[in-house]
């Protein structure tokens, strides 16, 4: 037997699993998506997506999206940065400290930042003592932003942080010695080396921000709709499957044609390895 | 001195994020001991949603769901990425990249669309009940075990393996002997990685269940407009100290053990 056939052998079970319970739901799903609710086809569903509140959705979640994948990376890259000058570089201290949190309960934490967030919460009680102004964030879109980008920074920091520390320190000191400085070391080194791991930081972050639509009911007030909760309510509350279907599959349409540009790069296999 | 300076911004920077990471877990922590129902005024400390955790059958009945499903999520991942990860490592280019869009899918997908698609899936060809949600979790945990074994796979020593076949052990002694052992902890990690996303998914099984099955996550989401019951802030509390001590545990006991840094104990 080849090893090109054991190779198939092996991954026989995981085959199976995947062809039944992803892709052929995937076809249920298109399949939905293109019909209408007495079997005819139908391209409506799909392109509900373009009509006025549901495009609205879609810009207000693509503007959320970038806003908190945004963040995400503006937080990370200090972060890491910091592992690597204090040497904390130990990797199961950095996991354990950003895997934790996930064993919170999920919706608690998201009602914690509720908590923390509302008018007459925990940081405008902080502010009122420190003698600065409060701020009225609950039930906006910043609430909204806030909560994702916190529930989604761990997928963003993990793979930047594998990318960074798998650069070596002889090559930064190389570097140094050549002449640059710490803003050099970082923008002609480490940035550019890390580039796979921000690919795939962002593919892990992007899409899933445009759809929480648990972190928006809750933070947001019912105020913001991402596109995630127009979708939901399709399905839970009035039972449009196939609308609902629709722009889930037009959803994953613009994730198909954004999506390469970003994980063609990355190199597919190393992207989210570590994650 | 400005090297101090810079050190010093950076562990303020540390803390920040620290803070912004963890101060929702502090204020849930701080809740689970108010002896008071509401969620912003301190009635004193109490021990007594500790002491009524468990009387309630709807929070056991969630917890219980919560914890199978997580297990044998993460178990049946296990059983079907463990030799998938041997499997692609052996393909070459064209099915390696086949395989590995296939282990991307649920991990690039929006939660959303997952959690639909399988749920118009069961409703067709199954009903939605328990093993649809354990299938629908073992599909996303999946590819966390593949990803964790795939690296840990290629950089097998297979000499010791091929020194024990000639001397006369049969191929599955070692093989059991031999590169198992080199496994143990990818085996481990994705094992843990897997508990971790089942038990903090909401999305997808909010979908998949079917009527009566209740995680921790989808009770609590249904029961906000009630008002929660402080008894699952201090069992969310327990649940998080349980892990935190493991956590500490097993990186202490590897670190005495001398294993090499890093790589060996990722968690």
């Amino acid at each position: 037997m080849t090893s090109e056939k054991k190779g198939w052998g092996l991954s026989f079970p995981f085959i199976l699993w995947s062809v039944g319970f992803t892709l052929i739901p995937l076809a249920v799903i298109t399949r939905y998506a293109f019909t209408d609710p007495d079997g005819g086809l139908t391209l409506d569903n799909v392109l509900a997506m373009g009509n006025r509140i549901n495009g609205q959705a879609f810009l207000v979640s693509l503007l959320v999206a970038f806003i908190c994948t945004l963040l995400c990376v503006l937080l990370a890259y200090p972060m890491v940065m910091a592992i690597r000058r204090l040497n904390l570089s130990s990797s199961a201290f950095i996991l354990i400290f950003l895997i934790l949190p996930m064993w919170m309960n999920f919706i608690l934490r998201i009602l914690a930042w509720q908590m923390i967030l509302s008018d007459n919460g925990i940081l405008n009680h902080f502010l009122t003592i420190l003698g600065l102004p409060k701020v009225f964030i609950a039930n906006t879109w910043l609430a909204v932003i806030i909560g994702v980008t916190y529930d989604y920074f761990p997928y963003m920091m993990l793979p930047i942080y594998t990318a960074v520390s798998a650069i070596e320190k002889d090559i930064t000191e190389a570097a140094r010695d050549l002449g640059a400085g710490t803003l050099g070391v970082f923008t002609r080194v480490i940035f550019p080396l890390s580039l796979p791991g921000l690919f795939s930081g962002i593919t892990m972050v992007f899409v899933p921000s445009m759809t929480s639509f648990a972190v928006a009911d809750i933070l947001g007030g019912g105020k913001t709709q991402l596109i995630g909760n127009i979708i939901e309510q399709e399905f839970m509350r009035s039972s449009e499957m196939n609308l609902g279907s629709g722009l889930s599959i037009s959803l994953m349409i613009f994730m198909l044609i954004t999506l390469p540009v970003t994980v063609g790069r990355s190199g597919k296999e190393e992207g989210s390895r570590d994650i | 001195m400005r090297d101090r300076a810079v050190n010093f911004i950076t562990r303020f920077y540390l803390l920040l994020i620290f803070l912004f990471l963890y101060s929702p877990i502090a204020v849930l922590m701080v809740l689970s001991f108010n002896d008071s129902r509401s969620r912003v005024v301190w009635g004193g400390f109490t021990l007594k949603w500790y002491e009524r955790m468990f009387t309630s059958p709807h929070i056991t009945d969630a917890l219980v769901t919560t914890l199978a499903l997580a297990f044998f999520a993460s178990l049946l991942a296990v059983l079907i990425g463990f030799p998938a990860s041997f499997g692609i490592c052996m393909l070459r280019r064209s099915g390696r990249s086949v395989m590995m869009t296939l282990v991307n899918i649920p991990l690039l997908d929006a939660d959303i669309v997952t959690g639909i698609s399988m749920m118009l899936f069961f409703m067709r060809f199954m009903e939605l009940s328990f093993s649809s949600v354990l299938i629908a979790h073992t599909v996303f945990c999946i590819p966390y075990v593949i990803l964790a074994l795939m690296p840990r796979v290629e950089a097998v020593d297979w000499t010791p393996y091929e020194s024990a076949l000639d001397l006369g052990a049969t191929q599955p002694y070692a093989f059991l002997r031999m590169v198992m052992p080199q496994l143990y902890s990818g085996i481990i990690s994705g094992f843990f990685m897997s508990l971790t996303m089942s038990m903090d998914d909401f999305a997808i099984t909010y979908f998949t269940k079917g009527a009566g099955v209740n995680t921790l996550s989808t009770m609590i989401y249904g029961e906000i407009r009630k008002g929660i019951k402080p008894e699952l802030y201090a069992l969310s509390t327990v649940i998080f100290m349980a892990v935190l001590i493991l956590l500490l545990a097993v990186n202490v006991a590897t670190r005495k053990k001398g294993g090499e840094t890093g790589e060996g104990r990722a968690y």
